[in-house]
């Protein structure tokens, strides 16, 4: 048996017509479907004009194909739209290396304490999302004899540190020379500069996550909503490549303070860190204290396996027993003196322990 | 040209013509999309916060889905290797239905990509710099780009041509069937690379996550054959043998088995050695530091591989209702298998050691679910074409499409 439903001769013969039953309960059909597909759009409602791209924005060029007009331009717009939403008038540059400059990174896990005052004063300086909560490093607690991170606590959460017992691993992007994370994106929005520094063009990333999934130091950060960071806490001294806020759904990490140490400055996180276990500089200079570093202490990578060539060495500097080396000593007896019962304290501020999940996972409702 | 549109004019009609379970199917199947898409909509709007995937497990269910269509479309050529190299003849008039199945895979497979993005409205950032050959997902995209264009050219060609009452020209599509064979191996291969080719993630670090692709998507690809062809012939006028239907039981008897021997040599290395990189692997199995999310699944996965297994190894599973439960055991066992069992546990722990876990929350599952069902509806409205076409009911001079029904009731 054929059952038929539709009326009429289903196709239009020669110059034929629907009967009119036909013809309405098509229209209907159609006026149906029509509604059903506006309620399934219905959500787009809520974007708002920050989410629709500016013609000029959406044809913007990636950053190695800007011509020196083109970046004055999109600087413009980056200001326009950072002072629109943010209500401060941002010094943004494109800030490029500098000739004969490579920079590295050395830390010292003997004198770390495990503060995490780098971690806050990094979320500061590079305008990182305070809700989601987003942080470029992470500080484990390491039981003594083993540099197994799994065995590792990121959560640690205590009243004094240091813990005797433990020590304690801050890492963050490693600038490897030879990054996986450059190797997998498939629009070249990540580049290692000529300084080694890694870089994004957060104008550029589509969001795939590819980079965040080869990452071996678990570097990088993914913007998995609006983020938002409260009036007034907006530091204005920005670069392109670097610190200016970025948007939803780019990834995002540690780029060495490019806008501070191209400039001549340290990093954000050396300068806060009050025992002195971070040591940044040129390695090209043989007389820069990262060259000394390199050459005098036993230094090494953390997974040197992944074959990834860190810009980023640890070393325990242990001439003398823990606790009799004078320098650390002296650095303690003046932080001591400096800050009183403050001294060891984690930041509290901010949340001390990095939150399990981002915290403002979507409750259904709208996004502020 | 004219006769041409005249042809996608006549198909769209009749992808609207059927009987009352033909609406009420395609009703459901559009209903769920819109769902979907209502559901992308407040994901487009507010972020992948919106999923359950963090900074620590960043890839998660639409990653999954993608993986097992993927593996779903290369099994199409488990169709088209008997039928051309040993020239089966009953698989031949199948083939189409295997490749529009693959038509609809990839279609899947890329808008599961596509929802995955941060920033979808940038994919054009792909055609301005494309970072080949670096990354292995710019060789994804052009493998799958490639096999689509191929099944497309195909089964359109063939399909016309039946329209038009002529005979195919063989140089216009044995070439390109020959060619698509090989070419649904590499689809499968490089989506394998895609993970294996990660050195932070030893998980998927390893020399057989690739065949281990491949044998279980001709395992699942096939047992899918077996039931939608099932529906096919119960349906429409379309006649399906029963020996068809047993050379693809061979097939995915054959793939399941090299499936869990690769499985367990797998479980084997990981254990054995006990080495520190088989976090994930025990994680993934037993469960780590008292967080086992996946266990049961993965279990659950495996137990039905093998109920599966044993039912087709036995002369019994001849019996067809046997060979379909056994087919829809293996089929969401391998889904579970590659996706809780294959993407995410390789974010567990994380390179750095700590462990999230990983649970999709309903508007991904609804954007997931929206996915199917669209891809569903694609297929159903193109075998609703080409069975009349195929069967010469629908020809350039022939009948309205309401005067041969679908339904034999
Ligand atoms: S640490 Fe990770 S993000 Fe940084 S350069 Fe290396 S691979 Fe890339
Ligand atoms: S997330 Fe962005 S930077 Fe990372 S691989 Fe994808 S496009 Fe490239």
């Amino acid at each position: 048996m054929t059952v038929r439903i539709y009326e009429g001769s289903g196709e239009p013969a020669g110059g034929g017509s629907m009967s009119r039953r036909s013809f309405l309960r098509t229209g209907t059909a159609a006026a149906g479907g029509i509604t059903a597909l506006a309620a399934a759009l219905s959500p787009l409602r809520e974007l708002t004009s920050d989410d629709i791209p500016s013609v000029e924005s959406f044809v913007q060029k990636h950053y190695k194909e800007m011509t020196p007009k083109d970046m004055e331009a999109a600087l413009a717009r980056i200001r326009a739209r950072v002072e629109k939403r943010c209500g401060v008038r941002p010094e943004i540059r494109d800030i490029r290396p500098l000739d004969g400059v490579e920079f590295v990174y050395a830390l010292n896990l003997s004198r770390c304490i495990g503060c995490r005052k780098c971690v806050h004063a990094c979320v500061a300086e590079n305008n990182q999302s305070r809700s989601p909560e987003i942080q470029y490093i992470r500080v484990i607690e390491m039981p003594r004899g083993t540099l197994d991170v799994e065995q590792g606590n990121h959560h640690y959460d205590r009243p004094k540190v240091p813990d005797e017992g433990h020590f304690y691993l801050p890492v963050q992007c490693h600038q490897c020379a030879n990054p996986p994370c450059v190797r997998v994106c498939p629009v070249e929005a990540t580049w290692q500069e000529p300084d080694g520094i890694t870089v994004i063009d957060y104008d550029w990333c589509i969001g795939c996550r590819y980079c965040e999934a080869a990452c071996p130091y678990w570097a990088r950060r993914f913007n998995f909503t609006q983020p938002r960071i409260p009036a007034g806490q907006i530091n204005p001294n920005m670069s392109y490549l670097s610190n200016r806020p970025r948007g939803k759904g780019v990834m995002e990490k540690c780029h060495y303070c490019l806008h501070r140490t191209r400039t001549g400055r340290m990093p954000a996180c050396l300068e806060v860190c009050p025992t002195g276990s971070r040591k940044f500089g040129n390695v090209l200079d043989p007389e820069s204290e990262v060259s000394y570093i390199l050459r005098t202490k036993r230094v090494f990578v953390l997974k040197e396996e992944a074959g990834t060539l860190p810009r980023f060495f640890y070393y325990f500097d242990e001439r003398y027993p823990r606790g009799l080396d004078p320098e650390a000593i002296e650095i303690e007896r003046r932080l001591r003196a400096e800050e009183g019962d403050a001294y060891g304290a984690l930041p509290g501020a901010d949340g001390p322990a990095p939150q399990r999940v981002a915290a403002a996972r979507w409750d259904g409702g709208s996004v502020a | 040209m004219r006769t041409y549109l005249t042809f996608l004019y006549r198909c769209f009609r009749l992808s609207f013509v059927g009987d009352w379970r033909y609406y009420t199917w395609m009703f459901v199947l559009t209903a769920v999309s819109l769902l979907g898409l209502n559901a992308y909509c407040k994901q487009f709007v507010h972020g992948l916060v919106t999923t359950g995937m963090t900074d620590q497990v960043s890839w998660g269910l639409y990653i999954a889905n993608f993986t097992f269509l993927v593996g779903m479309a290369a099994a199409a050529v488990m169709l088209v290797i008997p039928a051309y190299i040993y020239r089966n003849r009953e698989l031949h008039h199948l083939v189409i239905f295997g490749e529009l199945f693959a038509v609809s895979a990839i279609v899947m497979a890329m808008l599961f990509v596509t929802v995955d993005l941060g920033r979808p409205e940038r994919f054009l950032h792909l055609l301005r710099r494309f970072n080949f050959p670096a990354s292995m997902l710019t060789w994804d995209i052009i493998v799958l780009n490639g096999y689509l264009l191929l099944n497309l050219h195909i089964c359109g060609y063939l399909i016309y041509c039946a329209y038009r009452g002529r005979r195919p020209g063989k140089l216009f599509y044995i070439p390109f069937v020959f060619v698509a064979m090989v070419w649904a191996i590499t689809i499968h291969t490089v989506t394998a690379f895609l993970y294996s080719g990660l050195g932070s993630r030893p998980f998927w670090n390893s020399a057989v996550v690739a065949p281990r692709f491949l044998a279980s998507a001709f395992s699942a690809g096939p047992a899918f054959l077996i039931l939608t062809l099932q529906v096919l012939r119960r349906f429409t006028a379309y006649e399906v043998a029963d020996r068809a239907l047993m050379t693809l039981r061979g097939i995915v008897t054959v793939a399941l088995a090299i499936n869990m021997f690769l499985l367990g040599s797998e479980a084997f290395t990981e254990f054995y050695t006990d080495a520190a990189h088989g976090a994930s692997a025990k994680y993934l199995f037993l469960g780590l530091h008292g967080r086992s999310a996946l266990v049961p699944w993965i279990w659950v996965s495996i137990a039905m591989n093998l109920v599966a297994m044993t039912i087709l190894f036995m002369p019994l599973s001849r019996r067809l209702a046997l060979l379909n439960a056994a087919c829809v055991l293996l089929i969401v066992g391998i889904w579970i298998e590659k996706g809780m069992g294959m993407i995410i546990p390789a974010f567990v722990p994380t390179p750095l050691g700590e462990i999230v876990e990983y649970t999709p929350t309903l508007n991904e599952s609804l954007v997931s679910l929206g996915i199917w069902a669209f891809g569903l509806l694609l297929y159903t409205i193109m075998v609703r074409i080409t069975v009349p076409v195929l069967a010469g009911r629908l020809r350039e001079n022939g009948t309205a499409p309401a005067e041969e029904g679908v339904a034999h009731a």
